[in-house]
């Protein structure tokens, strides 16, 4: 079999340069993760505001950033938002890049948390209420440690898909993975290697993260049941 | 007879367009032991979680220890009860639930203090004294550290009540408490009740169908019919002497 195209020096070559770019891939992987998971929390409590006016505003803003492809919105950010008079910001390209991310998947997480929250049976607001519990901690210590642990198998799957989004960013300018794989191909016309490169760590690190998730997942399915059971028992009994 | 700790006044309640109370007056008077009876679908539930702010009145006033619960007055007007109003009389009640609502997230013990430290600012080892004392008072003394999970129907709606009381309310409140366990269970969830009744001086308002031992510990009965208190007096008032025919069907449906 001839396999000129392929070449294992090149790839021993780029391999060394691509990792130089992991930091960054996996810090813009957190970076943003976090992000959405603050600001999906704005987006969940903005929604309770029980006004027509803005649950109208807010819902509808959040379908526009979701129905727009995470592509655009970062070239909006870095391209676009600068050029705005008062309000136009020129943001470096990670920073452009964890705010482009962070925004779009923050509408997801904000879905998932509001899910947790409305699997939170009615009568554990009424006994808050009826032990006069404040406002704040009625959200801290008794929603949210419930609303929020059945969703982490849900959370997980968007850190591993938000991973794979965050090549975007080389479009912007983040020096990750693919952008230094690209620029590698463009130096010595060669973008077999490097490219075959990038998708193998994206596959050496994503599919172990999958299977952790596969088992959190398994492990909350268990115990929710086991719960479940015994709260049917209770109610029996 | 003192003051009331709690008067009704032309309380009207409507989910939509059905009027579940139609005009309730009632006075209820610190200590009173009342029972709520009647069929379902009458309002009686509806009394107590008017009470509680669960739900807010369509109309008329509920007024606790001299104070208006869901109406406050600002800039000499009356306006409608803040977060703030609500809570700064809401302490003086408790409430326990057909379906216990304890938080399943914490043992048995986290459940009685959680309150009292977060919302009394009381001090921890005060609270920890206080329920293990309301605990080991509701037989569920060696359970402390069990979370609600493990718990049988009656040992939860036990913790609630203990959950309850250690937050010292004036007026205790008991929604249908028994009509969710099996019947074995029924009387250790009654012994506890009929315990408080008889050594603690807060009143008690009962929502039942357990009508023989409503009847046995209660100062005063309730017979609410369609959204009206369609009979009020004592158990033997009420029962024996009542003319209503509505209360007479109901009385034999559960006398057999």
């Amino acid at each position: 079999m001839n396999l000129n195209y392929w070449s294992w020096d090149t790839f021993f070559d780029a391999l060394p340069v691509i990792l130089q770019g992991l930091g960054i891939t996996i810090g813009l992987t957190f970076a943003s993760y976090l992000f959405a998971l603050i600001f999906g929390f704005l987006w969940t409590f903005l929604r309770r505001i029980p006004n027509r006016f803005v649950h109208f505003i807010v819902t509808w803003t959040m379908e526009f950033i979701r129905s727009t492809p995470p592509l655009v919105q970062l070239f909006f950010i870095y391209y676009a938002l600068p050029v705005i008079p008062y309000i136009g910001i020129s943001l470096h390209p990670f920073a452009c890049a964890v705010l482009g991310l962070g925004i779009h998947f923050s509408t997801y997480i904000g879905e998932i948390y509001r899910s947790g929250i409305e699997n939170v049976d009615k009568g554990q607001w009424e006994a808050s209420t009826a032990l006069n519990i404040s406002t704040w901690d009625k959200w801290r210590k008794i929603i949210l440690p419930q609303a929020i642990p059945p969703t982490i198998p849900m959370l997980g799957n968007y850190f591993i898909i938000m991973f794979k989004e965050v090549p975007l960013a080389s479009t912007i300018g983040v020096a990750g993975i693919m952008l230094l794989a690209r620029s590698y191909g463009a130096e010595n016309w060669s973008y077999l290697e490097p490219l075959t490169i990038v998708g193998i760590i994206f596959l050496v690190l994503s599919y172990p993260s999958a299977v952790l998730i596969k088992k959190l997942e398994n492990r909350f399915n268990k115990r929710f049941h086991k719960n479940q059971i015994m709260k049917d028992k209770g109610a029996m009994q | 007879m003192a003051e009331p700790i709690v008067t009704y006044q032309d309380v009207h309640k409507s989910f939509g367009d059905v009027e579940v109370l139609k005009g309730i007056d009632l006075d209820i008077y610190p200590a009173e032991k009342v029972a709520v009876i009647g069929p379902s679908g009458s309002g009686k539930t509806t009394i107590i979680r008017l009470l509680m702010t669960l739900e807010q009145p369509t109309a008329g006033d509920i007024i606790v220890d001299g104070r208006n619960l869901w109406k406050m007055e600002k800039n000499g007007k009356w306006v409608h009860a803040n977060e703030n109003h609500l809570r700064s009389i809401r302490g003086d009640i408790g409430m326990v639930f057909q379906h216990f609502n304890l938080f399943p997230h914490m043992t048995i013990l986290e459940n009685c203090m959680t309150a009292p430290i977060h919302v009394k600012n009381e001090e921890k080892n005060d609270v920890k004294k206080r329920s293990i004392e309301m605990l080991e008072r509701v037989g569920l003394g060696d359970k402390l550290d069990n979370y609600p999970s493990q718990l049988s129907g009656g040992q939860k709606q036990r913790v609630a009540m203990a959950r309850a009381l250690v937050m010292r309310p004036k007026i205790m409140l008991f929604d249908e408490v028994t009509s969710a366990l099996d019947p074995e269970l029924v009387g250790e969830v009654l012994n506890v009740i009929r315990d408080i009744a008889e050594n603690d001086d807060m009143a008690m308002v009962l929502v039942t169908h357990e009508m023989d031992f409503a009847l046995d510990i209660a100062d005063k009965v309730l017979f609410l019919d369609e959204g009206v208190i369609a009979e009020q007096g004592t158990a033997s008032e009420v029962i024996e002497h009542s003319e209503n025919p509505r209360v007479q069907s109901f009385l034999q449906r559960f006398r057999g």
